[in-house]
C-alpha cells in the first residue's frame, strides 16, 4: 500500500515536472535541434530554394565548397577579421579596466559612455559610421584628419581600409562590454598580493606583467574565446557597411553564407557552408568549456 | 597646486579622447537628422544648421514608419513576455522538482545557449515556410522565446532558483496550493530581480535583431525597425540621408531610455551573459 503511494507520488511529479519544461522543450526541438539537424541534411542535398529540388548528391556540396575559391576567401577575410577584432579589443578593454578599476577621475562617466554602443543596434552603429566615414572631404572623420594634415582615404571602397573600418567598427561596438567584464576581474584582484609586490620595490611594468596579468589570465582566456566566437559570427556591420565589397575583400563567411543561400538560392551548398561555421564554433565552444575548468580550478 | 592639475592631465587628455569616439558619433547623428541633406557632409558642426523638424514627420510619409515601429514593439513584447515566463517554468522547475531525465533535458536545452542562429537559419526558413509562417512577425516572436535567448534566460533563472529557500514551499504547500499555485503566488514574484534582468536582456536583443528579419520577412508592412532603417531610399534608389538619420535617432531611443534610466541593472545583466 505505502510502496504503491510511493509510486504514485513518483508519477505524479514526474507529470508535474515534465508539464512545466515541456513548453520550453517543445521549442527547442523545432527553433534549434530540428534546424541543427537539418542543416547537416540539407548539406549532402543538392537543394534549391528557386527550384525546389532537394536530391541527395553525397559530399559534392563539401567538394565543391573546398574548389570553391570564394570559400577560402571568406575563410580568411574571416579570420582577418578576427585577428584585427580580437586583439584590438583585449587590449584596450583591459587597459580601459585597469584604468576604471583604479577608481580615476570619470569613472562612471566612461563607464557609461562606453557601453553605449553595447546597447545600440548593430544596424544603428554601422548607419552612423558609414556617414562618419565617407571618402573625400565629405567625412567628418576625413575632415578631422584634414585638420593635422592627413588626406583620409575613401574608407569603405578601398581594399584594406574596408576591413580596417568594419574591424575598428566592431571593436568599438563591443568594446564596453569586454572593459566590464575585466572591471569585474581587476576589483577582485587580492589588494595584499599587489601591495606586497609594491612594497618589494616592483615597477609599473613588473607589476602589470608579473603580478596583475597572470591573476587576470583565466578571465582573459575566457573573454577571448567568446569574442573569437562574436567575430566569427559577424554579419551586420558587413553588410550594411562594405556589402562584403570592394572586390569581395570583406565578404566573411556568415555573409558568404547568406549569399548563397538567400541571393543564389543553392540553399544546399550554403548549408555545408554553415555547418563548417557550426564546427568552428563548436571546437570554440568546446575550449571554452576547457578553460572555465580551470578557471574554478584557480578559484577553489 | 599646479603639479596635481598637471598630474590630471593625462586622464583628462583621456576622458576627453573617449568622450569624442564614444559620444561624438551619436551626437554627429542627432544634429544630422535636423538638417536638410545637403547640410550633411562637409565641415561637421555641433548644432544643426537647419533644425528641420520636418524630417521627424517626413520618415512618416516616405514608407510606413509607424508599422514598423509598432511591428518591432509587438515582437519585441511578445517574444520578451514569452521568453521571460516560458523560461520562469522550466527553470523553476529545472532547480526545484524531480523528475526522470531532468539533468540530460537541461544539459540537452544548454546546448542552444551555443547554438549561431547563423547555423540553423536555413532550415528555419524552410521551417516556416512550411508552418506558413513566412513574411509574418511570428518567427521573429517565436525565436526570441525557444532560441540560445530562450535557453539563456532558463539558465538564469534555474541558477536563481537553486538559491531559493525550501520553507518558502513548504509553507505554500500546507497552505494547500497546487504547484502552478506555488509558481504563479511564490515563485514568479520571489524571482522579479532576475525576471527583470532576463527581460532587459531579451527586450534589447530582440530590439536589435537584424539576419531573422531579413531573411524572414519581405514585404514592406511586416518591417521591422532595423530593416527599416536600410529602406530610406528616394525612387531612385539613392539614400535619403537625413530621414534615414532621424529614423535611425528615433530607432535607438526607447533602449537608450531603458539604459539611462536602469544603466547599473543593464550593464550588470550584460556582463553576465558575457560571463556564462
Amino acid at each position: 500500500m505505502k510502496q504503491h503511494s510511493l509510486k504514485a507520488n513518483h508519477r505524479r511529479d514526474a507529470i508535474i515536472g515534465w508539464a512545466f519544461i515541456t513548453p520550453q522543450m517543445a521549442g527547442f526541438v523545432f527553433f534549434v535541434l530540428l534546424p541543427l539537424v537539418s542543416v547537416f541534411l540539407y548539406s549532402v542535398q543538392e537543394k534549391n530554394l528557386l527550384f525546389g529540388t532537394s536530391v541527395f548528391n553525397g559530399l559534392e556540396n563539401y567538394r565543391l565548397l573546398l574548389a570553391d575559391p570564394l570559400f577560402s576567401n571568406s575563410l580568411v577575410n574571416t579570420l582577418i577579421f578576427s585577428a584585427g577584432v580580437v586583439p584590438l579589443n583585449l587590449v584596450f578593454s583591459l587597459l580601459l579596466a585597469l584604468y576604471l578599476g583604479g577608481g580615476k577621475m570619470g569613472t562612471r562617466f566612461v563607464r557609461g559612455i562606453i557601453f553605449l554602443p553595447v546597447v545600440t543596434s548593430g544596424v544603428a552603429w554601422a548607419i552612423v559610421w558609414k556617414y562618419l566615414l565617407q571618402g573625400g572631404d565629405a567625412g567628418p572623420i576625413n575632415w578631422f584628419l584634414s585638420l593635422i594634415g592627413i588626406e583620409g582615404p575613401n574608407w569603405l571602397f578601398e581594399k584594406g581600409w574596408a576591413m580596417a573600418s568594419v574591424i575598428v567598427n566592431r571593436v568599438m561596438k563591443n568594446l564596453g562590454m569586454n572593459v566590464l567584464i575585466f572591471m569585474g576581474a581587476v576589483l577582485n584582484m587580492p589588494g595584499d598580493v599587489i601591495e606586497a609586490a609594491r612594497i618589494d620595490g616592483a615597477k609599473r611594468f613588473t607589476l602589470f606583467f608579473k603580478i596583475k596579468l597572470p591573476l587576470l589570465m583565466p578571465t582573459v582566456m575566457m573573454v577571448a574565446i567568446v569574442t573569437i566566437i562574436g567575430s566569427m559570427r559577424v554579419f551586420d556591420t558587413i553588410k550594411l557597411m562594405t556589402d562584403g565589397g570592394p572586390e569581395g575583400s570583406t565578404m566573411v563567411m556568415v555573409y558568404y553564407i547568406y549569399h548563397q543561400a538567400f541571393r543564389m538560392f543553392d540553399t544546399g551548398f550554403a548549408s555545408a557552408l554553415a555547418v563548417v561555421l557550426f564546427l568552428i564554433v563548436l571546437v570554440l565552444t568546446a575550449l571554452q568549456w576547457f578553460s572555465r575548468k580551470r578557471i574554478s580550478f584557480y578559484e577553489s | 597646486m599646479n603639479r596635481k592639475y598637471l598630474k590630471q592631465a593625462p586622464y583628462a587628455l583621456l576622458v576627453a579622447l573617449l568622450t569624442l569616439l564614444f559620444v561624438y558619433p551619436f551626437w554627429w547623428m542627432v544634429v544630422n537628422s535636423l538638417n536638410s541633406s545637403a547640410e550633411i557632409f562637409g565641415v561637421p558642426r555641433l548644432l544643426p544648421t537647419s533644425w528641420a523638424f520636418t524630417n521627424y514627420l517626413d520618415i512618416f510619409t516616405v514608407q510606413p514608419f509607424a508599422r514598423h515601429y509598432l511591428n518591432t514593439l509587438a515582437v519585441a513584447f511578445v517574444g520578451t513576455a514569452g521568453n521571460v515566463l516560458l523560461a520562469a517554468l522550466a527553470g523553476y522547475a529545472f532547480a526545484r522538482m524531480r523528475f526522470p531525465l531532468r539533468n540530460a533535458a537541461f544539459l540537452l536545452l544548454l546546448t542552444a545557449l551555443m547554438m549561431p542562429i547563423e547555423v540553423t537559419i536555413i532550415p528555419l526558413f524552410f521551417q516556416m515556410r512550411g508552418w506558413g509562417a513566412l513574411d509574418t512577425l511570428i518567427p521573429l516572436m517565436l525565436l526570441p522565446i525557444f532560441g540560445s535567448q530562450g535557453a539563456f534566460s532558463t539558465f538564469m533563472l534555474r541558477q536563481f532558483y537553486v538559491t531559493v529557500p525550501n520553507e518558502l514551499e513548504e509553507a505554500a504547500r500546507i497552505d494547500g496550493l497546487n504547484p502552478l499555485g506555488i509558481f504563479l503566488k511564490i515563485m514568479l514574484p520571489v524571482a522579479t530581480p532576475v525576471l527583470s534582468s532576463v527581460a532587459i536582456l531579451a527586450f534589447i536583443a530582440v530590439w536589435n535583431t537584424y539576419l531573422e528579419p531579413l531573411v524572414f520577412i519581405s514585404s514592406l508592412e511586416n518591417f521591422t525597425l532595423p530593416l527599416s532603417l536600410t529602406n530610406f531610399n528616394d525612387t531612385y534608389g539613392l539614400p535619403q540621408w537625413h530621414l534615414q538619420l532621424a529614423a535611425t535617432t528615433l530607432s535607438i531611443l526607447p533602449i537608450m531610455v531603458v539604459y539611462l534610466l536602469f544603466q547599473q541593472k543593464v550593464t550588470d545583466a550584460m556582463v553576465n551573459t558575457g560571463l556564462k
